[in-house]
Parts: C-alpha cells; sequence; structure tokens
C-alpha cells in the first residue's frame, strides 16, 4: 500500500474514535433468575448466594444476586450475533468493514477489562453504551501487521446507577500470507488461495525435468550419455547399458495421440473439467502423458497430429499441454 | 521341494463378512472376521493357523490379526504389493509357504472401508503415495488422477484397433449384473440393469460409463490356505492349486504401463496365461468356469484373448454369444464380480472360484473341473487355476 493510501485510510478510521457504536443497548430481560441458573450451568458455577433462595437470604445480600461476570451477557444480542458484517448494523461493524476491505481481513480478540461496582439484585434492567475508545498505530505482530481496535462499555441500570465497565480489545490485521500476494500484485486487496493442480514432487529422479520445462520452456527427453538411448518418464539408470550418466535433448513438441480419454468424473479441484487426457507419440519416439487443449472433446482423435505449448498456471507452475497442430 | 505349485496346496476354507456401503466397524474387524470364518470353515483351530498373507494396502497387520483371531505361533508372513494385483499373489505365497514346509496352514485375508473410508475411486494423492510418489507425478499434474482415467487410455485404444463398442462392454457388465441377482450378498442384489439403464449410465471417463465400474464397499474375506494331504482332512471338499503364478511384464507400470509397443494387449496376462497352463497341464478348453478380473469392463474383453479363450481381437464377438453367462461356453464372475457383488480388491473372485469348485455357487454350472482366477488388470498381477480333488 502507497503511503497515500495509508494515509487516506488511517484518516478514515480515526474519524471512527470517539464514536458510539449505537445507541444505548437495552438488555432483553431484567435480571432473574432462570437466567442466572442457565449461565452458572454452563460456566460450572454452584455458589448458593446465585442459585438457592434459602441459602442466599443468609449472605449479606439477603437474596439471589446475578455473579458480577455476567455483566454483559445482559445485554447481548443473542442469535442475531451470528449474522456478520456484510451489512454493517453500527459503527463497529463499519470500522471492521472499512479495514476488511483494505486487506485487513484478520480478526483477532485479544484481551478484555472488566470493573465490577456492585452484585446485579433481581429485576434489575442493565443498560450499555459502547463507545470506540482509541484505534492503535499501524503495528507488526506474529500474524501480520494491523490496528488495534479498543472499545469501552459502560454499564448501567434502569435508573442510571453505574453498574460497571468494560473495555475489549481486537487486532484487526493483514493475515501474512495475503500480504506478500497483496504486495506482489502492487494493491492492497487480500486475493484468496486458488486451488492448483496437484504438484510433482521434485526428487532427484524427476525434479531437473520440471525445472528443465520452466526454465527452458521445452520438454526435455532424458538421454544415456554413454549409449545414446532416449528414455521417458526418467529413471535414474539407462536399462540398455547400465550407465548412470545423462543428459538431456529437448523435443522438437511435435507429437501424435497414441490413445486419450476425456476425464468428467471424479472432479478434483485445481483441474477444469472435462480433461481430454492423452497419451502421445513425439517425435523422438519416446511417449508421455499430458492434457490436449484448444480441443473440443469431440474433436480428439487417435494418430491426430498434435504440438506441445507450455503453460503456465495462475500461481506460476509451468507444465507441458498439447494442442491440435498448426496446419 | 517342488519346482512348481502343482497340487502342492488347496484351499480348505474361505470366509467373508457383509459386503456393505458402511460398515460401522474397524478394517481391522472386517479383517478378523473373515479370518476367523475361514478358519471355522476349514473346520480347524486358530492355533493351528501359523502364516498370514495380506496386500501392502491393508490396513490390518499380520500380528494384529493373530492377537485378535487366537492364532498363536507364527513361522511365515508377507505382503503383496500393487492393489487388485496382489490378490492371486496371496494364493502364490501361502501355496510356497505350505509347499516348502515354511508354514503348515496360511490364511490369506483383504479387508477394506473401501466406501466409508479410503475409497479408490477417490483417486491418488500426494498424501497417500509414498515411494512411489514419483511414479504418480508423471500423471497426477495432468489430472490423470484415478484408475477409471488410468484404464480408458487402453481401453480406448483396445476398442479402436479392433472395433469395440460400448454394447460389447455392456455385455460384460448385464450378464454379472444378472448373475448378481441370485447373491443376496451382491451390492447389486434385487436391481437387475438391462441394456437401455447401461446405455443412460453417465460417463466417468470416456469410453468408461459408470456401469463399466466396479462397486467400492466395506467388507473382508479370506481364504485357508494348506497342503492337499491336509486339506482332505479338513470339513470342505478341498479346491487344489493346480497351478498359481504372479507375473509382471517388461515395461510394466502400475497402472500406467503406457510404454510398451501394444496397449490394446496385456502382456502380463498373457504370462500368467503361459505359466498356469504349463504348470496345470491344462488350456483354456479345460477351463468350465472363470473369475476375470473386472475393476472395469474392457478388462474382461482384453483377459479374454489373454487367456486364449478367443483370438486377439475376438472378444467383442465372444461376449456378445452369451458365452459368459450360465450354459456358455465360460461362466465369468458368477457371483457378480467385482463390478456387481461387493470390491473386495479381488478376494472376493477367489472366493468364488473356491465355491465354484465345490458345487457351491449361487450359479451353479453343471460340471466344474477347473476355475481360472485371475488378479488386477493393468498392474503387476497373477493368476491361479483351481480344480476339484
Ligand atoms: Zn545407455
Amino acid at each position: 500500500m502507497s503511503d497515500e493510501k495509508k494515509k487516506a485510510l488511517e484518516a478514515q478510521i480515526r474519524a471512527f474514535v470517539g464514536k458510539p457504536v449505537g445507541p444505548v443497548v437495552v438488555g432483553r430481560d431484567p435480571v432473574n433468575e432462570p437466567m442466572i441458573r442457565q449461565w452458572c450451568d454452563a460456566m460450572g458455577e454452584t455458589h448458593p448466594a446465585y442459585l438457592d433462595a434459602d441459602a442466599a437470604k443468609k449472605t449479606v445480600h439477603g437474596e439471589i444476586v446475578a455473579p458480577p461476570t455476567m455483566l454483559q451477557a445482559w445485554v447481548m444480542e443473542g442469535w442475531a450475533m451470528h449474522e456478520g458484517y456484510d451489512e454493517p448494523k453500527n459503527e463497529q461493524h463499519r470500522l471492521h468493514k472499512v479495514l476488511a476491505d483494505n486487506g485487513y481481513t484478520g480478526v483477532l480478540g485479544t484481551n478484555t477489562e472488566e470493573n465490577y461496582t456492585r452484585y446485579l439484585r433481581l429485576g434489575e434492567t442493565v443498560k450499555a453504551l459502547t463507545v470506540i475508545d482509541s484505534i492503535s498505530e499501524e503495528k507488526a505482530t506474529g500474524v501480520g501487521i494491523g490496528y488495534f481496535i479498543t472499545t469501552k462499555t459502560t454499564f448501567e441500570n434502569q435508573d442510571g446507577e453505574d453498574l460497571g465497565s468494560m473495555s475489549f480489545r481486537v487486532l484487526r490485521f493483514k493475515p501474512a500470507n495475503a500480504q506478500a500476494a497483496a504486495s506482489k500484485e502492487g494493491e492492497s486487496k487480500a486475493t484468496a488461495q486458488k486451488p492448483s493442480r496437484i504438484k510433482p514432487p521434485m526428487g532427484h529422479d524427476n525434479g531437473w525435468w520440471w525445472e528443465k520445462v520452466a526454465s527452458d520452456g521445452v520438454i526435455p527427453i532424458q538421454r544415456c550419455t554413454s549409449c545414446q538411448k532416449l528414455r521417458h518418464p526418467p529413471r535414474p539408470m539407462c536399462d540398455a547399458c547400465g550407465s548412470q550418466g545423462f543428459d538431456a535433448i529437448a523435443a522438437s513438441g511435435r507429437a501424435t495421440v497414441h490413445t486419450f480419454t476425456v476425464i468428467h468424473y471424479p472432479q478434483f479441484p485445481g483441474y477444469e473439467y472435462p480433461i481430454v487426457s492423452i497419451i502421445v507419440d513425439l517425435e523422438e519416439g519416446e511417449r508421455m502423458a499430458s492434457t490436449l487443449v484448444d480441443c473440443k472433446p469431440e474433436d480428439v482423435s487417435i494418430g491426430m497430429a498434435v504440438e506441445a505449448v507450455i503453460h503456465e498456471d495462475e500461481d506460476g507452475f509451468k507444465i507441458p499441454f498439447f494442442r491440435p497442430a498448426a496446419r | 521341494m517342488p519346482t512348481t505349485l502343482h497340487n502342492e496346496a488347496a484351499v480348505a476354507g474361505i470366509g467373508q463378512t457383509a459386503y456393505t456401503k458402511n460398515s460401522g466397524v474397524s478394517e481391522l474387524q472386517l479383517a478378523t472376521e473373515a479370518v476367523r470364518k475361514a478358519i471355522d470353515d476349514a473346520g480347524i483351530q486358530p492355533s493351528e493357523v501359523d502364516g498370514l498373507v495380506t496386500y501392502t494396502m491393508d490396513s490390518s497387520d499380520e500380528v494384529e490379526v493373530a492377537r485378535t483371531v487366537g492364532i498363536g505361533d507364527m513361522t511365515f508372513w508377507s505382503q503383496v504389493n500393487y492393489g487388485g494385483g496382489a490378490a492371486v499373489g496371496l494364493v502364490a505365497h501361502a501355496a510356497m509357504a505350505v509347499a516348502t514346509g515354511a508354514a503348515k496352514n496360511v490364511v490369506v485375508y483383504r479387508a477394506l472401508n473401501g466406501r466409508s473410508g479410503q475409497r479408490m475411486g477417490q483417486g491418488v494423492s500426494g498424501q497417500i503415495i509414498s515411494s512411489d510418489l514419483i511414479h504418480w507425478s508423471w500423471y497426477m499434474p495432468f489430472g490423470l488422477l484415478t484408475p477409471a482415467s488410468w484404464i480408458a487410455l487402453q481401453a480406448r485404444l483396445y476398442m479402436h484397433k479392433y472395433g469395440a463398442t460400448s454394447e460389447h462392454l455392456a455385455h460384460v457388465a448385464i450378464t454379472q449384473r444378472m448373475h448378481a441377482q441370485k447373491n443376496p450378498n451382491a451390492a447389486m442384489y434385487g436391481k437387475p440393469m438391462t441394456m437401455d439403464d447401461y446405455m443412460k449410465s453417465r460417463m466417468i471417463c470416456e469410453p468408461l460409463r459408470l456401469f463399466d465400474c466396479c462397486q467400492e464397499d466395506d467388507g473382508g474375506c479370506a481364504l485357508l490356505i494348506t497342503t492337499p494331504e491336509r486339506a482332505r482332512d479338513m470339513k470342505q471338499t478341498p479346491a487344489v492349486i493346480r497351478g498359481v503364478t504372479q507375473a509382471s511384464f517388461e515395461g510394466q507400470e502400475q497402472m500406467t504401463s503406457f510404454y510398451r509397443d501394444d496397449l490394446a494387449w496385456l502382456p502380463e496376462m498373457e504370462l500368467a496365461a503361459k505359466r498356469v497352463y504349463e504348470m496345470s497341464g491344462l488350456g483354456p478348453k479345460d477351463m468350465d468356469a472363470a473369475c476375470l478380473y473386472d475393476a472395469f469392463t474392457p478388462e474382461v474383453l482384453m483377459q479374454l484373448e489373454a487367456f486364449g479363450f478367443c483370438g486377439r481381437g475376438e472378444a467383442k464377438d465372444f461376449v456378445t454369444s452369451e458365452s459368459l453367462t450360465l450354459g456358455g461356453a465360460l461362466p465369468n464372475n458368477t457371483h457378480g464380480g467385482l463390478l456387481s457383488e461387493a470390491y473386495l480388491h479381488g478376494v472376493n473372485n477367489l472366493a468364488e472360484g473356491v465355491r465354484l469348485v465345490r458345487g457351491e455357487s449361487c450359479n451353479q454350472p453343471d460340471k466344474v473341473d477347473h476355475v481360472l482366477v485371475t488378479s488386477g488388470v493393468g498392474v503387476p498381477t497373477g493368476a491361479v487355476i483351481f480344480g476339484k480333488d
């Protein structure tokens, strides 16, 4: 991202600081025993002051009270929370969307601090106001560069009595791998990884072949340096003379289709279907498996003249294909 | 010491689990159930078994099977490579072991959750292949990832060369489906198929349609192999091994032998035929039934030629004349085979070969003295002839 673009982005996000994320949120239910019981069950909380009316009578509260750490639970919006930020519903969502649209697609909750003023009594209604409190400078972190966003929430009861507060910090970041892709393309939009074809392992006996395809743009054919016999696929010894020495010649690329199949199913990610798969006889006499491109499945035939073309995938992998030979 | 495996060993027991699409149990449980049933079928005790053979692809190790089943001391075990090509190899290894005295009673087995677990049809990937990953890498980047795609390349050339058509392939599929209608343990039991059904099935890898391809199943199958002398003292009529061999031909690859002169021919099967016929002193005319490996229909046509049931290029005429049905010249895969019973990697075809010799097939021909059973096509493979004692 250029400095200019970054300045513009930072100006845009800093305008959110100090803004309430939305109107005051009023708890959907007053503080009540069933909700307390459910929360205690879920958390494994067993203190009788929260659960047993008789026992609670003997405490300083004189009745059941809500656990203090339950404070935020009273104003949570419930199932609606799962709906995500496609349609920003409040200022916090809008802020996050601005950052996501600029490549800061990762979110990591980092820490939360809560202060409790007192225990909540049955029948009290909880109200909360959340404000975007601060946005950090751009930081480099282990997961990628990003901004820490802190929101502060204050809680009151129906009469405006202070119940406590909470600050919540998240890191909004550019995932490290997306960063590399973004910088390569000279723009900040994070690109999703497209599935690609299964790559060959680059071993002693075959790696050189693929490297030569990529560097020289040709189909190499392994040749015994002792008796000159050609062989494909490559192997570490000449089956005619036993020599381990080899070099390679570049195939002319002229070939004929020995046999073929049109693959419809099953379909694997990273390949486009149907695939016209071919075994070709190279002009030099060796045979190889490949793919026929620029040819409709119904037009391929045994004996058809084809020519090599080095195809490059979006991820830069180079692989020799064939196409119908030019007349 | 025997110089060939002619009449040196016999199958004395067979066992199989239910063949299902979701066993809900481990492969070890399937393996041990099949092994235990083969031992019970022979009428001996697990403690009398002293050898085990399975596939390199099998996930149930020999000692795990032994401990689970209650097999005690063992003096022989081995694993055979190359997928379905291993089927007959199991019998060959066990026969060698009992013939030489390396072991007395050997159980061979294969069990897989081939539908609910790792499916063959899902093809190869970098994850499941290790030592031969480079071999597969000459095909994987090009999308040649499944057995159907590899066999289709060979089938296309065979059909082109000899004028075989989808109708010819259909005869193989329809005949075996018909056989499966008498086999309650078959996946396709109760599901007969017409030529129209076949033609309407979707293309997988041209020219192979869905119904040219075998099942994918969960199950286990096992055979108990011992000497003919011991087998005669056991519970069942022995199926004597008249000849058995493994066979890999020059230029062989696993599923991708695309570099030999004639791709419309199976030279490893021709080698297997030559060997088992020599060993047994028998020929194609002596075979009363067969279980030719049938992961894909064109494989059956090509094997009919390699084993001399008809001349080169003549299988298309052989299959259309109802030769593969009960009452035909060579009833083939009378249980339904891999196409219609189950894909137990060929071991279920061996079990059917034994049943045919015993006279226990669900589609039993009148007279069965000899049955030919083969293993995987396109891979290093093998053939065995079972005979009536
Ligand atoms: Zn040489």
